[in-house]
C-alpha cells in the first residue's frame, strides 16, 4: 500500500524515495521499518546511476554493438557469403576451357559477377592452347588464360558485397569486421598492460614513499617527456627493419602488438600517478592502521587493502584509455606502421590515402573508407561516453 | 622561488639526458644501414666509413653505442654563423637546427591560429554548457564536443579535404609548397592563407573538446560555491554573476594551461600537415624518420622533449603566479 502511494508521489527519484520511506514507515507503524527501506549495495547504486544517464547507455550500446559486429558478425556474414570469397580474392591464374563454364558458373554463384569484373577493367582473357601426350596420343587442351590483378577490385555495392570491394578485391564489410577485432584486441591489451604497470609502480611509490617513491616518480617524469607519435615512428621504423632482417616472431601481422606493447611501456606514468595519489591519502586512514595491527604482509596491504579502493578511479581511467589506444593504433596503421595488408585493421583501411592515387580512389569510392573511419569514431566515442558515465556514477557526491 | 626554479632546471637537465639516452638507443637499434641509404649513390665505401667514424656509428655493441652517444653530444655544440647546429643531417650535411627552424613558421602559424580559435569557441561553449547544466543545450554541446575529441585526425582531415577541397572546391586540396610562392616565412604564409584554412580548422575542432570540458567543469565548480549564492541573493543580474563573479575564477586553470600549450605550438602536427601537404616540421619529421636520418631524429625528438619540459615547468610557475595560495617549494 505505502509502496504504491510512494510511487505515485515520486515515481522516478530513488534517493528521495528512500527518505520518503522512513517517514511513511513511521506513519504506518504495523510495517517493520527495515522491510520498507530499500537497501542498495554501493555497486547497485553505481549501476543504477550509470544506467540513468542516457549518454552512458548510448555509449555502452555503441561499444557492445561494435564487439558483436567484429566478433560475431563474421560468423553471421559467412552464412551468406563464404569465408573464402570474402577473405581471398578468388584468384585463378589459368582455367582449362573444358570446365570453364562450370568454373565460371561456380564463381558466379559464389558472388563474383561479370559486371563487377568489368568495372575493374583488370580482366584479360588470352586463349592459349597446348598439347600433351597421353598414351602416345596428342591431346590439345584448349585453355583460357585469364589474367587480372585482382578479382573484382573496386566493385560497387551489390547483394554479395554490401559495401563493395576495395582496391585489392577484398569485401569491405568483412574487412571492417576483421579489422575491428584487431583494433579492439590491441587496445584492450595495451590498456591491460598500462594498468598493471601503473598499479605496481604507483602502489609501490605511494606505499613506501621516500627513495622508492622518488625513483619511480623520476622514471615517470622521464617517460612523460618522451614525445608520443615521433617516438612511435622510430619504433615503427625499427620494427620494419627487424621484419626485413627476418626475425621469426616479428611479422607484418604481429608488428602492431609489439608497437602497442611499447606504447604501454611508456604510457603507464599517468595511471601510476593516479594510483600513487590515491594511496598517499588512503594509507593514513584507520583501516590501514587496523591492517597493520593484524600483522598483514606488505604485499597484502598494498594489493588487497589499498588497490581495491583505487579501483573506481582506475576503471574510469581504463575506459577512457581504451579510446585513446584505439586512436593510437589506428593512427599507426594509417601511417603504415601498424597492421599491413592482407591483414587489416580500421586504420589500415584508411591507409588508402597514403598510397599513390589513393585520394582519387577514395573520392570515387567513399564506401571503402568512410565506414572504417566511422567505426573508429564510434568506438572511441562509445568508450568516452561509458568512461564519463562511470565517472559520474562512481562519484559519491553526485546526486543525479 | 628562484631556488625552486634552479632546482627544477637541474632536474630537467637530468631528465633530458635520460630521454636522449633512451631515444639514442632506440635509434641505434634500427638494423638498417642508414648512412649508406642517405649518403647518395655515388659515395665511396671509404667516405661512408668516414661518416660513420665521425658520427660514432661504426660499432653496434653496447659500448659502441655509448661512445656514439657522446659523439652525438659532441656534434650538437658545433657552431655555424653564430647558430648552434645540433648536428648535421646525413646526405646533405645541413645543420639540424636549420632544418627544424625552416619548418617552424608553418607549424607555428597553424597551431597558433588554431589555438586562438579553440579558445574563442571553447570558452563560451563551456560557460553556456555549465550555466545550463543538464539542459538540452548542455547535452548537445557536450555530445558534439565529445565527437570532436573522438575523431581521429587522419580520418577527419581527409573528410574535410574531400568535402571542402574536392567536392565543394572552396580551398586547394594540398600543398602550400607547390604554390608559386616567392616569399617564405610568416609573410609567405599570410599571402597563401587559403592553404592553411583547412588544417587550422581540423586542428581547432579536434582540440576544442578538451578546452570546453575543462571550462565547463571549472565553471560548475565555481557556480556551486557559496559566494555565487551570495551574489545571487544580493539580487545581482545573472550576467554579472556569471561573467564578473564566476568566470573570473575559472580563469586560474585556463591561464595555467597557457604555458602547457608551448609544446603543441611548436611541435608540429605530423598527420594534419601530411594530409594537407604543408611543409611544416611534422612532415619533415615523418620523412626523415622514415629514412632513418639519425642526427635529425635525435635533434627533433630532443627539441620536443625540451619543449614539453619547458611547458610543465612554466605552467607550474604560472600556477604560483596566478594563484597566490599556491606556494612553490
Amino acid at each position: 500500500m505505502t509502496e504504491e502511494i510512494k510511487n505515485e508521489i515520486l515515481p522516478s527519484n530513488e534517493e528521495l524515495n528512500e527518505n520518503n520511506d522512513i517517514s511513511s514507515a513511521a506513519v504506518a507503524e504495523e510495517v517493520p521499518l527495515d522491510k520498507n527501506i530499500k537497501l542498495m549495495s554501493p555497486t547497485r547504486m553505481v549501476v543504477r546511476r550509470f544506467f540513468r544517464s542516457k549518454l552512458s547507455v548510448i555509449g555502452l550500446i555503441m561499444v557492445v554493438g561494435l564487439f558483436v559486429f567484429s566478433f560475431i558478425g563474421p560468423y553471421v556474414y559467412h552464412l551468406f557469403v563464404p569465408a573464402t570469397d570474402v577473405l581471398g580474392s578468388g584468384y585463378k591464374s589459368n582455367v582449362s576451357i573444358e570446365n570453364f563454364d562450370e568454373w565460371y558458373k561456380n564463381l558466379k554463384s559464389r558472388g563474383w559477377q561479370q559486371d563487377e569484373k568489368d568495372e575493374s577493367g583488370k580482366w584479360e582473357y588470352t586463349p592459349s592452347d597446348y598439347t600433351i601426350t597421353v598414351d602416345g596420343e596428342e591431346i590439345v587442351i584448349q585453355q583460357l588464360l585469364h589474367r587480372h590483378e585482382k578479382d573484382s577490385a573496386l566493385s560497387k555495392p551489390s547483394a554479395t558485397h554490401p559495401l563493395g570491394t576495395d582496391k585489392s578485391g577484398y569485401d569491405v564489410l568483412s574487412r571492417l569486421m576483421y579489422g575491428g577485432r584487431v583494433s579492439l584486441i590491441v587496445s584492450f591489451l595495451a590498456v591491460a598492460i598500462i594498468t598493471v604497470l601503473g598499479i605496481i609502480a604507483g602502489g609501490l611509490a605511494g606505499y613506501f614513499g621516500g627513495v622508492i617513491d622518488n625513483i619511480i616518480m623520476r622514471i615517470c617524469d622521464i617517460l612523460m617527456c618522451l614525445p608520443g607519435i615521433p617516438i612511435l615512428l622510430i619504433v615503427g621504423v625499427l620494427l620494419n627493419g627487424w621484419i626485413s632482417e627476418g626475425y621469426a616472431f616479428i611479422t607484418g601481422e604481429t608488428r602492431i602488438y609489439f608497437l602497442m606493447i611499447f606504447i604501454s611501456c611508456i604510457s603507464w606514468p599517468g595511471t601510476a600517478r593516479l594510483v600513487r595519489g590515491q594511496i598517499l591519502s588512503l594509507r593514513e586512514q584507520e583501516y590501514m592502521v587496523a591492517a597493520e595491527a593484524m600483522g598483514y604482509s606488505t604485499f597484502r596491504k598494498i594489493f588487497k587493502h589499498l588497490i581495491p579502493n583505487v579501483m573506481p578511479q582506475l576503471i574510469v581511467q581504463m575506459t577512457l584509455g581504451l579510446g585513446s589506444m584505439i586512436i593510437y593504433e589506428s593512427t599507426l596503421s594509417y601511417l603504415g606502421f601498424g597492421v599491413k595488408a592482407p591483414n587489416t585493421a580500421w586504420g589500415t583501411i584508411l591507409n588508402l590515402f597514403e598510397e599513390a592515387n589513393g585520394f582519387e580512389i577514395a573520392m570515387a569510392n567513399p564506401l571503402i573508407w568512410v565506414p572504417a573511419g566511422l567505426c573508429i569514431v564510434i568506438a572511441v566515442l562509445g568508450f568516452n561516453f561509458v568512461g564519463d558515465g562511470l565517472r559520474d556514477a562512481l562519484d559519491p557526491k553526485s546526486r543525479r | 622561488m628562484f631556488k625552486y626554479i634552479l632546482k627544477r632546471v637541474g632536474l630537467s637537465i637530468l631528465i633530458l639526458v635520460a630521454v636522449s639516452l633512451i631515444i639514442y638507443f632506440l635509434v641505434r637499434l634500427m638494423p638498417l644501414d642508414f648512412v649508406a641509404s642517405n649518403a647518395g649513390m655515388n659515395s665511396e665505401p671509404e667516405t661512408l666509413d668516414k661518416i660513420r667514424e665521425q658520427l660514432g656509428l661504426q660499432d653496434n655493441s653496447f659500448f659502441g653505442i655509448i661512445k656514439g652517444y657522446f659523439k652525438w653530444i659532441g656534434n650538437l655544440f658545433e657552431f655555424e654563423n653564430g647558430y648552434i647546429t645540433l648536428g648535421r643531417l646525413f646526405g646533405n650535411e645541413k645543420p639540424v637546427s636549420q632544418v627544424i627552424v625552416q619548418g617552424l613558421p608553418t607549424s607555428f602559424v597553424v597551431a597558433f591560429v588554431a589555438t586562438i580559435f579553440e579558445f574563442l569557441i571553447a570558452i563560451p561553449l563551456g560557460i553556456t554548457a555549465a550555466t545550463h547544466q543538464y539542459s538540452v543545450r548542455d547535452y548537445v554541446i557536450t555530445v558534439l564536443v565529445m565527437v570532436g575529441i573522438s575523431l581521429p585526425s587522419f580520418f577527419f582531415g581527409n573528410v574535410f579535404k574531400a568535402v571542402f577541397a574536392e567536392l565543394l572546391g572552396w580551398f586547394p586540396t594540398s600543398g602550400a609548397t607547390d604554390a608559386s610562392q616567392s616569399t617564405t616565412g610568416i609573410i609567405g604564409i599570410l599571402s597563401n592563407f587559403k592553404y592553411y584554412v583547412l588544417p587550422i580548422f581540423t586542428i581547432t575542432i579536434l582540440s576544442l573538446g578538451g578546452r570546453m570540458r575543462m571550462t565547463r567543469t571549472n565553471m560548475l565548480e565555481v557556480l556551486n560555491s557559496d559566494y555565487i549564492r551570495t551574489a545571487r541573493a544580493k539580487g545581482l543580474k545573472e550576467s554579472k554573476v556569471i561573467y564578473k563573479h564566476a568566470f573570473r575564477n575559472t580563469l586560474i586553470p585556463l591561464v595555467t594551461t597557457l604555458a602547457g600549450l608551448i609544446p603543441s605550438l611548436f611541435s608540429g602536427a605530423i598527420i594534419t600537415e601530411k594530409i594537407f601537404g604543408l611543409d611544416g616540421i611534422g612532415t619533415t619529421a615523418l620523412t626523415l624518420t622514415n629514412t632513418g636520418n639519425i642526427p635529425f631524429i635525435m635533434g627533433y625528438n630532443m627539441f620536443l622533449a625540451v619543449l614539453s619540459i619547458l611547458g610543465i615547468l612554466l605552467s607550474d610557475i604560472m600556477y604560483a603566479i596566478v594563484d597566490p595560495r599556491v606556494k612553490l617549494e
